[in-house]
């Protein structure tokens, strides 16, 4: 009996990673590998024709650390995900509450709150194009019915990171919505109906019931929200091109620059690695939620 | 009777606030159509009554090879999404029933990849592809995705809801462990295939960055890439003409999901939620 049991175990653990290996392949090619290299190579020096690369340590690093166009940038994406994050969540949330209740014309409104999901950044950014356009765009036209001048939302570094950032809203508050719609689903009617008999007004039964209800959906809704901050730059191609004067520059797109434009990889694998280690603190937190959450279960 | 008279009020208010929002949502898309079927002038000057025109969509056509970005694309999926069910069909099965010596601390490896994202090692990753010779190809776009931690979590937690008893059944009858696979449990993960492939192919549809980096050519660009070259402000095409090449680019995608609504936000649930 020992040994069939045994027998049944080594074949478990050879079909294991029999079945794991592709994946395990594709993950070490394109995922693991890369992180590794990327460091590594975040510590030699730009080969040039004359000067072969060379170990230089950390300089890479402090090079950035005394770039002002790094502290820019770092800047630009801390207040992109700053005002970002808390603004598609509470609309997704208001979104989630108005497509949840029982109102007229119900499912054109979430079709057209969804509708931003389906559509590519770089399509999204082709729309807004001609909202933000000076002169003829959508805003200039509105503005101008009531007597403001022209205005080059795109052109200029006070407003080209906020249009930037409204962009982003658009596009995920949808998304996001999706999500408090399920939750809001899973609340039990009988709460409703106990508050409407206690005379509980509307406001407190959403503040002291709905909203820490969806507490867990938001803290999900938030770690997307989060890595979107890093990931989603596609409109800047169309957009601003970082530009102007870097005023909308994101760090993803500056990565890209750099190795892409600059053709300076050394120093984009340094920030590479700098954005890699935030993303680690945000799967840290994630992970010592989760693990909280089962206890719960 | 005060009180149902206030409710029917906050009601209505209710509607107007949403649909308010809900127009302004769906505007930059209504104004984007307005400009593809109309002239230049006309759009912009928001001439209510003017022509329509189908003249936008004819030279946007003609302005780039649609036709094959569309083919690239709708292969870059296919191979993306084929790739991705064979690689987390796999994994996903041998870290949902099997036990094998280090499966616990694997699977932490693993799920670091969802933050280790595709997106931010462009630069090494660029590197991997040339060197193994699939630069401006689209299995060069398409690889760093296959193997999805996502996808993997997802058909684990899918193929651990199957009861033992089929499985043990499945057994008695002499079904080796892969037929057990395919005949057991992909069968009743199909909701699951379904909503990751809708996932997927929305994903890698609307994907750019990478796309951009990877391909050099009309012969492999996809849609996006493709979209924000025909658009890009140095070419000097006007607003008409990038919003027909929009509304064209999205077209199958959106109207898809307008068909299919409901099975669209179930499956972006489904795949979020767990």
């Amino acid at each position: 009996m020992k040994s069939a049991s045994n027998l049944e175990q080594r074949r478990q653990s050879i079909y294991g990673w029999l079945m794991f290996a592709p994946a395990a392949v594709m993950l070490s090619v394109f995922a693991f590998y890369p992180t590794i290299a990327t460091f590594w190579s975040s510590l030699f020096s730009r080969g040039t024709r004359r000067r072969p690369s060379e170990f230089i340590g950390l300089e890479n690093y402090t090079d950035l650390f005394a770039d002002p166009t790094f502290w820019l940038v770092a800047k630009n994406n801390l207040l992109y995900a700053g005002v970002t994050i808390p603004a598609s969540i509470a609309i997704a949330l208001a979104m989630a509450l108005w497509a949840n209740s029982k109102i007229s014309a119900r499912s054109f409104v979430r079709t057209a709150y969804f509708t931003p999901t389906v559509l590519p950044m770089i399509a999204a950014a082709n729309l807004w194009l001609f909202f933000y356009t000076p002169g003829l765009g959508v805003l200039d036209k509105i503005g101008s019915l009531f007597g403001f001048e022209s205005v080059n939302w795109l052109g200029q570094p006070e407003t080209a990171l906020w249009a930037i950032v409204i962009v982003t809203i658009w596009k995920e508050a949808g998304f996001f919505m999706i999500f408090y719609l399920a939750a809001l689903q899973t609340i039990p009617e009988d709460l409703k109906e106990a508050a409407d008999i206690e005379g509980t007004s509307r406001f407190t039964y959403t503040r002291r019931i709905v909203l820490p209800l969806l507490m867990p959906t938001t803290i999900f809704i938030m770690v997307n929200a989060l890595i979107n901050s890093v990931k989603l730059i596609d409109h800047l191609f169309i957009l601003t091109k970082g530009g102007p004067s870097d005023a909308s520059k994101l760090l993803l797109y500056y990565i890209w620059e750099m190795a892409f434009a600059f053709f300076d990889a050394p120093h984009a694998a340094a920030l590479t690695i700098l954005v890699l280690a935030v993303l680690c603190v945000v799967a840290a937190v994630q992970f010592l939620y989760l693990d909280r959450r089962t206890h719960y279960q | 009777m005060n009180r149902l008279s206030r409710d029917g009020l906050t009601k209505s208010l209710d509607s107007i606030g949403a649909i308010v929002l809900a127009i302004i949502w769906i505007s930059p898309l209504v104004f984007a159509f307005w400009a593809a079927f109309h002239s230049t002038s006309d759009a912009v000057n928001f001439n209510l009554f003017s022509a329509w025109t189908l003249d936008n969509f004819r030279t946007a056509w003609a302005g780039a090879p649609w036709l094959k970005y569309f083919l690239n694309t709708f292969l870059l999926v296919t191979i993306v999404l084929i790739g991705q069910f064979f690689f987390t069909t796999l994994a996903g099965f041998a870290f949902a029933k099997l036990s094998f010596p280090g499966k616990d601390l694997i699977f932490i490896l693993v799920l670091m990849q969802l933050f280790i994202l595709p997106e931010v090692l462009i630069v090494e990753n660029y590197a991997m592809v040339s060197r193994l010779g699939l630069f401006d190809t689209l299995f060069g776009v398409g690889m760093p995705y296959m193997a999805s931690a996502f996808g993997i979590f997802l058909m684990r937690q899918s193929f651990k809801s199957v009861p033992i008893e089929l499985h043990e059944a499945a057994r008695i009858e002499g079904c080796s462990l892969f037929g057990i696979l395919w005949r057991v449990y992909v069968p009743l993960a199909k909701p699951t295939y379904l909503a990751y492939a809708l996932v997927s192919v929305s994903t890698h549809w609307n994907n750019f960055l990478w796309p951009l980096i990877v391909t050099n050519s009309p012969d492999t660009r996809p849609l996006t890439v493709g979209l924000s070259i025909f658009g890009a402000p140095e070419n000097g095409v006007d607003i008409s003409i990038i919003s027909a090449a929009t509304l064209m680019s999205v077209a199958p995608l959106l109207i898809a999901f307008l068909v299919f609504q409901r099975q669209f936000v179930q499956a972006f649930l489904r795949t979020g939620i767990k």
